[in-house]
């Protein structure tokens, strides 16, 4: 088994009051370990709906989804949630740290639900935040530093569980064009280490760092530029 | 984990802390109210315990005169229908254990230039061990001095106070009662005050035969107003009680149908309603103080629901980042609980305080016990945890997509 997402006939429906709404259309997509991903799209082309059923926080109407070897479909709501907390990293467009907690502890978090003790934690958040290059901030509150600085700590708390897979929705959104450029870095950096990273994004220079580009458009795949498990394009 | 989510607890308390606080005042209110409630209610049933055993335990009076003739009617106890011989008769009984016959009076008694007026008691030494009374200073007069109708007295504490004072032993004083001369033999050990809210120690106690003749001296030789009499235990109480009755009735010689010419009381079935009443009552005062137990644990629920809607985006990334549905209810069931406690223990505070100074300002008894305060904790601990499952049990539930998207 050597990809990390395979993802077969997928569809998902959203019921709204004119009744089903088809979102996702048939979506077959395969990635391997280590591969770089970027999912482009315009909005409403099913691009975030595809991301949350890949990170585990919605399941697909219609259609087999593996990550990692496990048949998500037939999980339970606890081994959902031990798959996002081990195998998924999750970076958000706005970040999502909690403002209560200094960085330290947002770093710690996801250990916080795989019961690591206390002490173990607070090294491997120090660890991780050296690396992203915030080791003289342990002690800060989220809104004490800037924006890139606060996407280098959701960074970091993607990478504390040491995941398979790294997925970000937007990471740059929210950032300038040099704070986004140095984010983008990063990611290239970590999946030299072979962490698998797809992201989402709708800007074609940040979807260059990734060494595949996926195009959604009205729930479909409509370009791959992975010649060799390419989708056949709809018509 | 567990230690991590109390951290987490009680970090989301401080960061508001107002509310945190309003929340817990609530509870404080509620449980000062059940510990101060309880401590009121406590104190009373100990007092009225008091009363009851000082009174003497598994009592009867038996007093001459019908319980209620047709016609009219003179106080019960004044027509003269019981005698000696008749207490000689019950004490014979199965089930009694003492028996005292007495007759009461008031006097006015002097010593050097004091006077008083108090109750004389004229009974047989039998009468001490009946209604529990016990000698400070002095001895108890004995049968023989029953016998020569002695002038000796046994006077209790108030009566003590009043004619001696402080300074001077009234022991082997000589007091006056109705003009003639009492030796005082002995000071009786304080009582407080009785059921009815007498004070016991304002008496005299004298030989029966002392008082019949030579203190309240219009009587029929033998003669016996009320007695005493003390069964061996309370479950005898009610064979007692009856066969005392038929005795007497024989005795009597009453046709079946006819009214006695004599009534029992049973003292202590007063006693235990006495005791019964003061436990309603106390039940009553917890369950009111209760309900404002309820209104803070609404106040948690109320309060909580604000901050899980507050909280949802949190929430979702929690979520996100691999919190489990019962991670998530833990986490908020455990910031109620950790309200309820400290409030709990502010409000136990609170509550004996309150008790305390109900006590110093009122005089009322007011007895907190470890019991009331294990209560209190346990009930707020319950009321911290059923009201804080349904906000938990919202966040728990919700939708880690929606969560996330919410601003």
């Amino acid at each position: 088994m050597s990809y990390v997402i395979e993802v077969r006939q997928i569809y998902k429906d959203y019921q709204t009051a004119a009744g089903a709404f088809p979102v996702l259309k048939d979506v077959n997509l395969t990635i391997e370990r280590g591969d770089y991903v970027a999912i482009m799209g315009p909005s409403g082309s099913g691009k975030s709906t595809f991301m949350n059923i890949l990170g585990c926080l919605d399941r697909p109407t219609a259609g087999e989804y593996f990550l990692d070897g496990h048949q998500v479909s037939q999980l339970s709501g606890n081994d959902l949630a031990k798959l996002r907390n081990k195998t998924i990293g999750f970076v958000f467009q706005g970040f999502n740290l909690l403002a209560r907690s200094n960085l330290l502890d947002n770093v710690a978090l996801p250990l916080v639900y795989s019961s690591v003790d206390k002490k173990t934690r607070h090294e491997r958040a120090e660890q991780v935040l050296i690396k992203v290059g915030l080791g003289s901030y342990l002690n800060s509150r989220p809104s004490q530093i800037s924006g890139g600085q606060q996407q280098r700590v959701a960074i970091a708390r993607a990478l504390v569980n040491e995941p398979r897979l790294i997925l970000a929705d937007e990471p740059t959104g929210n950032l300038d064009s040099k704070t986004s450029e140095e984010i983008m870095q990063l990611f290239d950096s970590l999946n030299q280490e072979g962490i698998s990273i797809v992201l989402v994004t709708h800007e074609t220079d940040i979807a260059e760092h990734a060494k595949r580009q996926v195009r959604f458009l009205d729930g479909k795949i409509v370009h791959d530029s992975y010649e060799q498990s390419a989708v056949m394009e709809a018509s | 984990m567990f230690t991590a989510m109390l951290g987490e607890a009680w970090h989301a308390m401080g960061a508001n802390r107002m509310r945190t606080f309003l929340t817990m005042l609530g509870m404080m209110i509620g449980v000062g109210a059940v510990v101060m409630m309880m401590a009121i209610g406590e104190g009373a049933q100990q007092s009225i315990k008091k009363s009851i055993s000082s009174m003497g335990s598994n009592l009867f009076i038996v007093l001459s005169g019908p319980p209620n003739t047709a016609g009219a009617r003179s106080a019960t106890g004044n027509a003269l229908s019981l005698n000696v011989k008749d207490a000689d008769a019950i004490a014979e009984l199965d089930g009694v254990a003492g028996l005292a016959p007495t007759t009461m009076g008031s006097a006015q008694v002097i010593y050097a230039g004091n006077n008083w007026n108090t109750s004389i008691i004229g009974t047989t030494p039998s009468y001490m061990e009946i209604r529990d009374w016990v000698i400070y200073d002095g001895y108890v007069f004995s049968n023989s001095d029953m016998r020569s109708a002695t002038r000796v007295a046994l006077i209790g504490k108030t009566v003590a106070d009043n004619l001696f004072g402080d300074d001077t032993d009234p022991v082997g004083k000589t007091i006056r009662i109705k003009q003639s001369p009492f030796l005082v033999v002995g000071v009786l050990n304080p009582k407080g005050q009785s059921l009815d809210g007498r004070d016991q120690d304002d008496t005299i106690i004298v030989p029966l035969t002392t008082a019949q003749r030579k203190l309240f001296g219009n009587q029929v030789p033998g003669s016996v107003r009320m007695m005493m009499v003390q069964a061996e235990s309370d479950k005898a109480m009610p064979q007692a009680e009856e066969d005392i009755n038929n005795l007497l009735r024989q005795r009597h010689n009453i046709r079946e149908g006819s009214d006695s010419d004599f009534s029992v009381r049973n003292l202590t079935a007063i006693a235990n309603t006495a005791a019964e009443t003061t436990r309603t009552m106390a039940l009553l005062l917890g369950a009111i103080a209760s309900i404002s137990l309820l209104v803070g644990g609404i106040g948690i629920m109320n309060i909580m629901l604000v901050s899980v809607t507050e909280r949802t985006r949190e929430i979702g990334i929690r979520m996100a980042i691999g919190a489990r549905e019962r991670d998530i209810l833990l986490q908020f069931l455990l910031e109620a609980f950790v309200i309820s406690i400290v409030g709990c223990v502010i409000g136990i505070l609170i509550g004996v305080g309150g008790a305390m100074i109900v006590k110093s300002f009122t005089g009322t008894d007011a007895v907190v016990t470890t019991q009331s305060i294990t209560l209190a904790f346990a009930v707020a601990a319950s009321v911290g945890i059923f009201f804080g499952f349904y906000p938990a049990r919202k966040a728990a539930r919700l939708n880690p997509i929606e969560a996330l998207r919410y601003q």
